[in-house]
């Protein structure tokens, strides 16, 4: 849609005139629709009551316990999920395809079926919870951990995804170079093909980090809700919604304001000259 | 308020003839928006109203009261709300969303909620102060939490509970995966959950009972069905019913 003026249209001519109407009128319908909805919360919002709402201390509560668990929760889903997703590009074992399917299952399981699946799991009487609590005295639900582990569970496949799919893209052979050169598979791992895939390791990384900061259903069913442990913003915000809708719509648009602030300077510093 | 429900309205009807409804005369069907503590009663309630009333179709919407109570504001075509509380059936009267006067129909009393057996001698509010039992509460912001809230001033008990869930149901899911020792919730949701857990009575519920409302809707599609419906909640062997799920009957005198 660049390039209107004459003489600005440097390379390849993108004017407006020859993007078929075909894709331009459903392109256009589509960020209505997604735009749309943010337009009236933006319309709607009960500015004057902003500032109060942002003075309050049980805002900065939610949204700091909100920014905490989404960060470390990022944090595991890079530990972990790196090297899953490397293991499943790059190696070739029977059911690989099953696995990879499988680790895809908490994209489409309802949030709160994975929260009572995650209890199930990790609760207090679950398969591992109950070793845990037996072992170590450490039970997960109603803890900002508790939080961390829904958030991550929700979270990782879309990192997952992302670093497979830089992997695949990625030309195997530099590794294999560096293995001819005498390096390990591990250190060529680390000094070849983690810098390699840089960049797709930062999208699905803010992906990740997106998806847990507006988690709801998993932290909810498996966390709980309570002021400054476990109650971040998405809670805070269906709380308020019972019975002060305006509140709720001011917790958004902090929440939104922030994410985007975040969003907006990852953006700049990690894909600066990587030519997106 | 009136164009939104117009549009709501004619969306409905574009949903109904896309589906394939459209060509047979449909039979008459009165749509219920009910508290999810009404869940089991109703559902029974519904059936019997059905036989009784063939060629009519009952369909509910059971949910939090506070979330069934903006859908009707919002335009929900619906013909009758039965709301947990009275302070949730009051926003939709003062929006004009009621058709005539809302009366109570029941009444609902909290209890404790313990693991199966009550392995930790829960005897009263003040034992779920013992900082080895997890106990959650509902969050102040809906009826169970606000009960919760009162019963507790009145018993002089300051809880540290670890968790404020968003709504009953939850809290007593807490309780029935194990994962909370007690919770404050009604007594038609322990007799409800069956032998997974046990409930445990104690005195200064009285001092917190829930009033459930019903009213026909201003809007309502089908008015004749659902006043016929109201009154059959009203009636003896409505009362029957409710009673068998654990409610209590409606304040004497009340109207």
């Amino acid at each position: 849609m660049r390039g209107g003026g004459p003489g600005s249209a440097v390379g390849p001519a993108r004017s407006a005139a020859r993007v078929p109407s075909a894709l331009l009128v459903p392109a256009a319908a589509g960020l209505v629709f997604l735009l749309l909805p943010l337009a009236a919360l933006l319309v709607r919002a009960p500015w004057a009551e902003l500032p109060g709402q942002l003075g309050s201390p049980q805002v900065w509560q939610a949204l700091r316990l909100s920014l905490l668990s989404a960060t470390t929760a990022t944090a595991l889903c890079l530990v972990l999920g790196v090297p899953l997703a490397w293991v499943l590009a790059r190696t070739d074992f029977p059911g690989r395809r099953l696995v990879r399917a499988l680790v895809t299952v908490p994209l489409v399981l309802p949030p709160v079926v994975g929260g009572v699946a995650l209890l199930l799991a990790l609760g207090r009487d679950g398969l591992v919870g109950r070793l845990l609590d037996d072992w170590f005295g450490v039970t997960l639900p109603f803890t900002t951990a508790g939080v961390v582990v829904a958030e991550a569970f929700v979270a990782m496949p879309f990192l997952v995804i992302s670093v497979e799919g830089t992997l695949r893209a990625a030309d195997p052979r530099f590794e294999e170079a560096a293995a001819t050169l005498g390096a390990s598979r591990f250190t060529a791992f680390r000094r070849v093909t983690l810098p390699l895939i840089a960049p797709g390791v930062a999208a699905g990384a803010v992906l990740a980090w997106a998806r847990a900061l507006g988690e709801f259903g998993a932290t909810i069913t498996f966390a709980g809700s309570f002021p400054g442990r476990t109650q971040t913003m998405p809670l805070a915000v269906y709380l308020a919604l019972q019975n002060d809708p305006a509140a709720a719509v001011a917790l958004s648009l902090v929440l939104l304001a922030v994410s985007v602030a975040v969003l907006g300077a990852m953006r700049d510093r990690w894909t600066a000259g990587v030519g997106a | 308020m009136r164009p939104a429900r117009r549009w709501a309205a004619a969306v409905l009807a574009a949903v109904t003839v896309l589906s394939g409804c459209a060509g047979q005369e449909p039979d008459p069907t009165v749509t219920v928006f009910a508290a999810a503590s009404l869940r089991e009663s109703f559902t029974t309630l519904g059936e019997e109203f059905e036989d009784r009333h063939p060629g009519t179709e009952v369909e509910f919407s059971f949910g939090g009261s506070d979330t069934l109570a903006a859908g009707i504001t919002g335009g929900a075509p619906a013909d009758v709300f039965a709301s947990a509380d009275e302070a949730t059936m009051a926003r939709v009267t003062r929006a004009g969303g009621t058709s005539g006067e809302p009366e109570v129909f029941a009444r609902n009393r909290l209890q404790i909620v313990t693991l199966p057996g009550n392995p930790h001698r829960v005897r009263s509010l003040g034992d779920l102060d013992r900082p080895e039992l997890k106990v959650v509460l509902c969050d102040s912001s809906v009826p169970c939490g606000a009960a919760s809230r009162a019963v507790l001033r009145t018993a002089r008990v300051r809880l540290s509970p670890v968790s404020y869930e968003q709504d009953v149901k939850s809290a007593l899911t807490k309780v029935r995966l194990k994962e909370a020792d007690a919770a404050l919730v009604y007594a038609t949701d322990v007799r409800a959950a069956g032998d997974t857990v046990t409930g445990v009575e104690f005195p200064e519920a009285d001092t917190a009972l829930n009033s459930y409302p019903i009213a026909v809707l201003d809007d309502a599609p089908q008015p004749e069905r659902a006043g016929e419906f109201v009154a059959f909640v009203r009636s003896a062997e409505g009362r029957r019913v409710l009673r068998a799920a654990g409610f209590l009957e409606p304040a004497p005198g009340a109207p």
